[in-house]
């Protein structure tokens, strides 16, 4: 599956949302010569490490945070979490690193850290604001049959960035969503393997049979994450795992901490149902959008094949979800219905913010990335 | 060649609206005699007739708005 959406009615009141401007960065106050303060981890062994380094902080929160993972300083207070722009950088960012434990980690971070108990309970403070401004600010459909045929219509002037990119998307444009979605797509399908032993009968067998699909059906090369990879290589793109993190806006943070929330609680299972929905549902004619876009500015055929493939695989996908997922999940648990609606409905909302400040800056004549991309690129056929 | 008996049925889902769900892999012979494959575990075929990835389902189907 891949992120794409299409715009939809809901889409000019997340518009009209205003992005707050990031709280300048600074680092924590209490440093301590003590060494660290999680105490009882020890310290990493000496090794080339293939983790990610801790990305600049962009707010007191995602500093605390990070120091913290460095055992260099002390977790956030309270009400620094409770003061911050839930949508902001600094929030969604500190959210972000505490959520990273769980797929690779960071270089020189213990990796059990992932269970540090004081960790997880910012995180859980972090996510309570996160989810409950979710459940606020998202409107949500009455019935899961609703929310899904909304988006099985398809916009005839669809106003979304797949149509923007389509007819007149120019390739540092391209880039910058590759790099800003390569947050995802080269964990693809990870955050939602975490539902599996939620699951059982007709859509755990659904549901790992799309993951199977995800991760190659079983043959490396063509893992939907390396295919992305292969993408982001015609693109000029550094595929390095976490490299465009620094780069990357509070927006699609927010899209990839939204998948992450959703996949590693138990009680929000079938919101994570309704997300995976509603992206296998809409990417199938963005990605059709997107092929379109990569030939159009000749990006190279790894960049066609990336989303050429999505546009079949997720036509599948999509039955698949809907009619076993879905509908072998609410047959088991019918009282998850509401909240497979939240989870259709939410993404839609984070996808439409994201969507609004691409096209914003893009709109705007500039950058989308808080560090824009070198503008050299080697191979570009 | 002939199934043998003991071959299991292949199972074809079928909708009113949507393509046809193939227990995958499948072989598609074309009416121009070709032939195209697919091995993915589940296949939609297109039916309705307006695919730009004919034989294959690619959502052409939905409504538009």
């Amino acid at each position: 599956m891949q992120g794409t959406w299409a715009a939809r009615p809901g889409a000019l009141h997340a518009a009209l949302r205003p992005v707050v401007p990031p709280p300048p960065g600074r680092v924590a106050r209490f440093t301590l010569a003590g060494g660290p303060l999680h105490s009882g981890y020890p310290a990493p062994m000496p090794h080339t490490s293939h983790e990610p380094r801790l990305p600049t902080a962009r707010g007191p929160v995602s500093a605390a945070v990070a120091q913290y993972l460095r055992g260099a300083g002390p977790l956030p207070r309270p009400e620094e979490i409770a003061d911050g722009s839930v949508y902001g950088d600094d929030l969604q960012l500190a959210l972000y690193l505490c959520y990273e434990l769980h797929y690779r980690g960071f270089a020189d971070v213990p990796a059990d850290l992932e269970w540090d108990p004081d960790l997880l309970r910012t995180r859980a403070a972090l996510e309570h604001r996160f989810l409950s401004a979710l459940r606020a600010d998202t409107p949500v459909h009455d019935s899961v049959e609703d929310a899904l045929a909304e988006i099985l219509v398809e916009p005839v002037d669809g106003t979304g960035v797949s149509h923007h990119l389509r007819d007149k998307g120019e390739l540092w444009q391209l880039r910058e969503y590759a790099a800003q979605r390569s947050l995802y797509h080269l964990k693809e399908a990870d955050p939602h393997a975490w539902v599996l032993p939620r699951l059982w009968g007709r859509a755990k067998a659904g549901m790992a049979a799309v993951e199977f699909d995800e991760y190659g059906g079983g043959r490396p090369d063509r893992v939907h994450a390396r295919l992305f990879a292969d993408l982001m290589t015609d693109l000029g793109l550094d595929t390095t795992y976490g490299h465009y993190l620094d780069a990357a806006s509070a927006e699609v943070l927010a899209t990839v901490n939204l998948m992450s929330l959703f996949g590693l609680h138990r009680s929000l299972r079938g919101a994570l149902v309704g997300h995976f929905a509603a992206v296998e549902i809409t990417s199938s004619p963005g990605s059709r959008r997107l092929a379109e876009a990569m030939r159009r500015t000749g990006a190279g055929s790894a960049a066609e094949f990336f989303y050429d493939e999505h546009v079949e695989a997720d036509a599948v996908h999509e039955q698949v979800v809907r009619h076993d997922v879905i509908g072998g999940l609410l047959e088991e648990e019918p009282q998850l219905a509401p909240d497979v609606a939240f989870g259709i409905d939410a993404t839609g909302l984070v996808e439409d913010r994201f969507a609004a400040r691409l096209l914003a800056d893009w709109n705007a004549g500039r950058s989308s990335l808080r560090t824009p991309l070198p503008s050299e690129i080697s191979g570009i056929s | 060649m002939p199934n043998s008996p003991s071959d299991p049925p292949r199972r074809i889902t079928v909708q009113r609206r949507g393509p046809l769900l193939v227990e995958g892999p499948v072989e598609v012979e074309l009416e121009d005699g070709s032939t195209v494959s697919s091995d993915r575990f589940r296949v939609a075929l297109c039916t309705c007739r307006r695919s730009r990835r004919y034989p294959w389902c690619d959502t052409s189907h939905r409504d538009r708005a």
